[in-house]
């Protein structure tokens, strides 16, 4: 996948900046932005780091081990359409084992992952609080219930 | 003419947008308000017509079903469609509804629907008395965390009041829980969509009763509608003095910021909670110092649930006796239900304590959704037992379930027909534990990983597994340092001792 022209070192550290400033009035705000970062780049690129540790007075291990810890936040871009297909037990009650191995199987990647050409990130989630209307799924941010198959392969031919 | 559709993500993962644009098209005079959810899920999308007797529901609905029900004008009782009234449907008639009495009733961005429907009651009340008063009130009360541990809120908070502060930042906090990550659980979601201000309130009254004048809502990041309301819910509620340096005029400050999380299940134990509205990374902490003396930021802090806080206004509107009165032993008031999984209706019921399971799954949820016999119910989420049909005669209670090894957790209740493999459950319950331990202390983030390699090789056939699955569960139980790892052998030992005979596949000798 290509990478998008706006990662470069100095537009990150521009943008990094600007989000520090506002959020310089937060108690304890390196969550709030990471949740930034990751929101304006699709990810937080490596060289994000750095910046926001110096302006934090934070060790670079240790802002590096609260993006690590967290599932959500990805170091690389996620594909055109990210599906965030729920694994947990409500939903394997409703049959989510089936229809995530029908995932992997159409996308031929595993969780977390991008296909080759950049179209769709398969990412496993638990719980989306859907689990009245499972198997769910948020597909773009966007609360999807009762999946099927079909729901899936239409899901990822129009990605 | 008014008619309402619930914007609950339940609802709209069901279509609800296009059902709310297909209504726009089909009747542009009729003035349609999204409220949040009545908790029947398996009849969203609903809509709900406004008439002087109450309103009407009909649902399900697709986007196509609009035209059609629309063509004679805003559809009636005498509509074929219509279900009745939607407060006579036997899933509302059978609950008390306190604590979500407004949800999927009024517009939840709206101060004045708010308050026209008893809000800020229990405010006015908090704000002509003293703090020990109120936290006295919760206490009679008999209000219990929400949350799944249980512990008096009045006893907690009361803590809170009396503990001093230490050094800078001098101050204390009330921290909401919101990061309800059981899976089957999603009263949490559907009070913050459907009824934002009623959160908003009880954290308020927290902060009267504590001296804490700051608040956080700590909520997960797989809620992105949630997360989109409690925030647009926070300015709203400092326009209208709800938040803000002096509350209704009170000169009482209080003010609140919605912090979201980055899908971490461990975030939901409050400690680790704490440290990640640190900033740090968010690994469980040892207790003591409990958190009501030393929490966020190293300042006595209230940890409560969504649930626990937002029954707070009820509470102080209608008193402690009639809340207390509810219930059963020493489960008092009333618990929303989340009943899912394979069920044929699924959704949210508010009923005092003491149903039976059979009650809820087999008459108020119908049975499953398959039409196949019911096998096991995992109540209280992924730590929570698998019970089998021989125990839903156990009456819903904090107490009552843990006498048979089990807990109501956040009181989800998840339905599994007879095709499920309990092996494989007890072995999700492992993996679950493994990828979402914090990796603070060595049973959980060691023992979790060896239960899925012990369950993987039974599961395989080798002789003398059971054996070492007990034991590493004692282990985990007794050595962890939080309920993540303590209770994930609640599941792997129910669902051993319930359904042995989906772990018998030990080789028999040739």
């Amino acid at each position: 996948m290509s990478t998008p022209p706006h990662t470069d070192p100095a537009t990150v550290t521009a943008a990094v900046h600007a989000i520090l400033h506002d959020h310089a009035g937060l108690e304890g705000p390196l969550l709030p932005v990471l949740h930034a970062v990751h929101a304006r780049f699709g990810h937080i690129p490596p060289e994000a780091v750095p910046t926001i540790a110096d302006a934090l007075a934070l060790g670079r291990a240790e802002v590096h081990g609260v993006i690590s810890f967290h599932h959500e936040f990805r170091s690389t871009p996620a594909g055109r359409r990210v599906i965030r297909l729920c694994r947990a037990e409500a939903c394997q009650a409703v049959g989510a084992r089936a229809l995530a191995a029908h995932a992997r199987d159409r996308l031929g990647i595993g969780w977390n992952q991008t296909t080759e050409d950049g179209a769709v990130t398969l990412e496993a989630v638990y719980c989306l609080g859907l689990c009245a209307c499972g198997p769910a799924a948020l597909v773009d941010g966007v609360p999807v219930g009762r999946v099927t198959p079909g729901t899936l392969d239409q899901l990822v031919a129009t990605a | 003419m008014r008619v309402f559709l619930s914007r609950d993500a339940s609802a709209r993962a069901l279509g609800a947008e296009a059902v709310a644009t297909a209504i726009r098209a089909a009747a542009p005079g009729v003035e349609l308000v999204r409220t949040g959810s009545r908790g029947m899920v398996w009849l969203e999308p609903l809509l709900e017509v406004e008439t002087p007797d109450g309103r009407l529901a009909f649902g399900p609905l697709a986007a196509g079903d609009v035209p059609a029900l629309f063509a004679g004008g805003v559809p009636g009782a005498g509509h074929p469609r219509c279900l009745g009234p939607t407060e006579d449907l036997p899933w509302m008639a059978r609950q008390t509804r306190l604590t979500f009495a407004r949800c999927g009733v009024i517009a939840p961005l709206s101060p004045d629907d708010y308050a026209a429907h008893g809000g800020l009651t229990g405010l006015r009340r908090a704000l002509a008395m003293e703090p020990a008063a109120i936290t006295a009130r919760i206490t009679d009360s008999g209000l219990r965390g929400r949350g799944g541990a249980g512990f008096p809120t009045g006893v907690k908070w009361d803590t809170v009041r009396t503990a001093p502060t230490r050094g800078a930042p001098s101050r204390k906090y009330i921290v909401c829980n919101a990061d309800e990550g059981d899976s089957g659980t999603f009263a949490d979601r559907m009070l913050m969509e459907g009824d934002p201000f009623c959160l908003i309130e009880g954290m308020v009254i927290a902060g009267l009763a504590t001296g804490a004048e700051r608040g956080f809502v700590y909520l997960r990041s797989e809620y992105p509608d949630a997360v989109a309301v409690m925030r647009a819910a926070v300015v709203a509620a400092r326009a209208a003095t709800l938040l803000g340096p002096s509350v209704l005029g009170s000169g009482r400050a209080f003010d609140i910021e919605v912090r979201v999380g980055a899908g971490s299940y461990v975030c939901g134990e409050e400690t680790a909670l704490l440290n990640s509205l640190e900033g740090k990374r968010p690994v469980v902490r040892s207790k003591p110092p409990l958190p009501a003396l030393e929490g966020v930021f190293g300042q006595p802090t209230v940890v409560n649930n969504v649930i626990t806080l937002a029954s707070v206004p009820a509470i102080l509107a209608q008193g402690a006796a009639g809340y207390r009165d509810l219930g059963i032993g020493r489960s008092r008031g009333t618990i929303p239900l989340q009943i899912s999984g394979n069920v044929r209706r699924g959704g949210l019921l508010e009923v005092p304590f003491g149903l039976t399971l059979s009650e809820i799954v087999d008459d108020i949820a119908g049975g499953t959704a398959s039409g196949r016999p019911v096998r096991a119910v995992q109540v209280g989420g992924p730590l929570g037992a698998y019970f089998p049909r021989a125990l839903f005669d156990t009456p819903f209670g904090y107490e009552e379930y843990a006498a048979r090894d089990g807990l109501i957790g956040h009181a989800g209740i998840v339905v599994f027909d007879d095709t499920v493999d309990m092996l494989e459950q007890a072995r999700f319950a492992m993996e679950f534990t493994a990828h979402e331990s914090c990796g603070k202390c060595t049973p959980c983030r060691i023992g979790a990983v060896r239960g899925v390699e012990v369950l993987d090789r039974l599961a395989g056939g080798a002789p003398g597994q059971e054996a070492l699955l007990r034991d590493l569960c004692e282990v985990m139980a007794a050595g962890s340092l939080c309920a993540l790892g303590g209770l994930a052998p609640v599941p792997v030992l129910s669902a051993l001792t319930h359904f042995p005979q989906d772990f018998a596949r030990e080789r028999t000798a040739a």
